[in-house]
């Protein structure tokens, strides 16, 4: 019968109107900025660099080698290898970065310098809300901007941090037991 | 004789001057659309409640509209193609001119010779739609019913015209 | 009657007497037009908040909630927004047309409040034949619809228009024709006297016109019609956001678009002004218990319903395309109009009892069955038949 079917539906969005008030999981909007969504560890969006304990300088991972810069598609990574030497976690010198800079605005977040990093030095973070009214300058981090502690790392992502920790435990465990055998390496 | 007379008597004839003059002719068609509607409110001036209004309804919203539908479903995309210059015309306007002031005399005589000019103190009638109403049911429901007829026949016909054949 | 009822006639009598001879038609015309001026303006911008909050919590989400308490000072930031804007005019476009066409929308959306009574004593030009005032002046409205489309010199907005103003054209008639019905009953054109007429109770029921079977339909006709008028949902094909980007207001552009909008709504309140006139008894009170409150907030209630009705149509029907929508007016609104123009007919000609209501009832059922069962095996697809290659 003509019309029924608009009875009907509006018997339905009635409904939904006086339900939306009563209950209150009717409404599905999560009130950015108020309430945020929860991110899952696998989310990433720009990289950052890692360092163990307290030093920013001293205990960044990151050993200037160059890899993320040469495979990195966009090239917005630039690198500039320092003079001089500083020990890594097992006790090796290695170079340091002098200038370790990601252009934001260009970086695409494929995650490849991540891949190729043998030093577990770079990992991707997933903080997004880096709005800044600066289009150049604001949009080039500096190793200082980039610098993370290894605390973040294992909060952000922590099943792989764990898998990643386990690795340079057992590495620096051997180190140290090559090192107890011969205790005078010269 | 009074200053909305003469207002709505100027917005008339400007609009009708438009009609004739402007270049483009749904600018045309929107003038003469001002004049029909300053006619009405002179209508309403007058004390002629519903002819006024019905000027209003029947001429500007519809006669109008389907005179733009008109142009625009006939010429289309050139509805505003430049329109013919008068000089290339030159006896036309004399022969507009003439037209219009034999028209002007028939009218005039007209209404100096007709009833109402006779007797100008006529009262004004009241409530005049209701005897608008009843004259038309009842001395003049023939002719109704004959222009009823009449409309039906030309809406039958339209849609005559305007429909497709069936395969 | 009581003053509370009759405060803005009082205030507007004293503030008359209070200023000197010379001035007092002037500012007796202004006080009855300036208030009118504010006061749909105002509704206005209430009713888009009410729309956007009562479509959101329809659609299982929030409305806009960030501007004021509960959004309500959203139409401030709307109008900012909208003042601010660039006003862009497309190069080629007719600039005078175009100009126009708003002020010229505007202007005849104003004008019909003249002849609604907002409550008793309350109306700002009694014409006698005030019902056809508003159907006139309405129909003005479609020549600036296609002034707007015209001058934009943009197809689609040309062809915006055209389908808007065939739209409106083609639901004048049912608009009229279910109208007609309440002026046989009320035997006069003007608006006053139609309300004075649905005045009076039978026991607890009202003597207003929605509520006899012709004037039932005839309302729900004409509220129909009344939606298709002001190109509301489910009749806005003509300026559907997703069907044709604008339409014919696709090249307007900051303060203009919102006096598009501006006029929209207020023929939307015109309109339901006129519907309640007609059918649901003006600034009448529904029972007769309730008629110590004043006659303004009646009218203003009822006012308030029908939009709510408007937004809650509007959350629930899709859009009607335009063949769907013409068919729509002319074989099944246009005939059931007439039905209810012979139902009215026998109303007012049948002495009263249950003889009446019967045969305006049969009426009225029967044409509206085979009318339906008309539109229904329109819509009956053919069975797929195929041929396939020998």
């Amino acid at each position: 019968m003509l019309g029924v079917g608009i009875v009907k539906g509006l018997a339905e969005t009635a409904r939904n109107f006086l339900g939306s008030f009563v209950d209150k999981e009717r409404l599905v909007t999560v009130q950015y900025p108020e309430e945020r969504l929860p991110v899952s560890e696998a989310a990433r969006n720009f990289p950052f660099l890692i360092y163990d304990g307290d030093d920013k300088e001293q205990g960044l991972r990151c050993v200037a080698c160059q890899i993320c810069e040469k495979e990195c598609p966009p090239r917005c990574i630039t690198i500039e290898k320092s003079k001089d030497k500083k020990p890594d976690f097992v006790g090796k010198q290695q170079f340091y970065p002098a200038v370790f800079d990601i252009d934001v605005s260009v970086c695409m977040s494929c995650q490849i310098c991540v891949e190729v990093c043998p030093f577990d030095a770079i990992r991707m973070d997933n903080a997004f809300e880096l709005s800044t009214t600066d289009r150049f300058a604001a949009l080039l981090w500096s190793k200082d901007k980039l610098s993370l502690p290894n605390e973040h790392y294992l909060a952000i992502h922590p099943t792989e941090a764990a898998e990643v920790e386990a690795r340079r435990g057992e590495e620096k465990a051997q180190a140290d037991a090559k090192k107890q055998q011969s205790p005078v390496a010269k | 004789m009074s200053t909305p007379f003469f207002i709505l008597a100027a917005v008339t004839l400007a609009g009708a001057w438009g009609a004739m003059t402007l270049r483009g002719l749904v600018h045309c068609a929107l003038a003469l659309a001002v004049a029909f509607a300053g006619i009405g409110a002179l209508y309403l001036n007058l004390g002629a409640q519903f002819l006024g209004l019905a000027q209003l309804l029947v001429y500007v919203g519809a006669v109008a509209v389907l005179i733009v539908f008109v142009i625009l479903l006939t010429r289309g995309g050139d509805a505003d193609a430049p329109r013919l210059s008068a000089a290339s015309f030159a006896p036309w306007p004399l022969a507009g001119l003439a037209v219009a002031a034999a028209v002007f005399a028939v009218l005039g005589w007209a209404i100096f010779h007709s009833s109402a000019m006779l007797s100008p103190t006529a009262a004004a009638p009241q409530n005049n739609i209701r005897q608008l109403g009843v004259a038309l049911m009842d001395a003049y429901v023939l002719p109704l019913e004959a222009i009823g007829l009449m409309l039906t026949a030309a809406l039958i016909g339209a849609v005559v015209v305007a429909m497709k054949e069936k395969p | 009657m009581q003053p509370s009822d009759q405060v803005f006639v009082l205030l507007k009598h004293w503030l008359v007497g209070q200023s000197p001879s010379m001035l007092q038609p002037a500012v007796s015309i202004l006080l009855t037009i300036v208030p009118i001026l504010l006061i749909f303006p105002v509704l206005f911008a209430l009713t888009t908040v009410l729309e956007r909050k009562g479509l959101g919590r329809i659609q299982n989400r929030y409305g806009p909630n960030r501007v004021g308490f509960f959004g309500i000072l959203q139409p401030m930031a709307d109008a900012v927004k909208s003042l601010t804007k660039e006003d862009i005019v497309p190069a080629s476009a007719d600039r005078a047309v175009h100009f126009l066409a708003p002020l010229v929308l505007l202007a005849v959306a104003f004008v019909p409040y003249a002849v609604l009574p907002i409550g008793r004593n309350m109306i700002a030009a009694n014409l006698d034949a005030g019902v056809l005032f508003f159907f006139a002046i309405g129909a003005i409205s479609e020549l600036s619809v296609f002034m707007a489309g015209w001058s934009s010199r943009n197809k689609y907005s040309l062809l915006g228009a055209l389908r808007a103003v065939a739209q409106m054209i083609s639901y004048e008639v049912p608009l009229l024709l279910s109208s007609i019905g309440v002026i046989m009953a009320a035997g006069s054109l003007s608006t006053v006297e139609i309300v004075e007429k649905q005045a009076g109770f039978t026991g607890i029921f009202p003597h207003w016109y929605v509520l006899t079977p012709w004037g039932f339909v005839g309302f729900i006709l004409f509220m129909i019609a009344a939606t298709a008028e002001t190109n509301r949902s489910p009749f806005d094909l003509p300026e559907g956001e997703s069907e044709i980007i604008a339409g014919y207001y696709i090249e307007y552009s900051g303060f203009k678009f919102a006096l598009f909008f501006l006029a929209e709504y207020l023929g939307m309140f015109a309109i339901s002004g006129l519907g309640i006139t007609l059918f649901l008894g003006g600034w009448l009170a529904p029972l007769p218990f309730l008629t110590w409150i004043p006659s303004w907030i009646w009218f203003f209630g009822k006012l308030l319903a029908i939009v709510v009705g408007f937004i809650w149509v509007r959350g629930t029907l899709p859009r009607l395309r335009m063949d769907q929508l013409m068919n729509f007016a002319w074989k099944f609104m246009l005939p059931m109009a007439l039905v209810v123009v012979v139902a009215a007919g026998a109303w007012r000609f049948l002495p009263q009892g249950v003889t009446r209501w019967l045969i305006s009832i049969a009426f009225l059922a029967g044409a509206y069955v085979l009318l339906a069962r008309g539109v229904e095996s329109r819509n009956k697809i053919a069975k797929r038949t195929y041929r396939f290659a020998e």
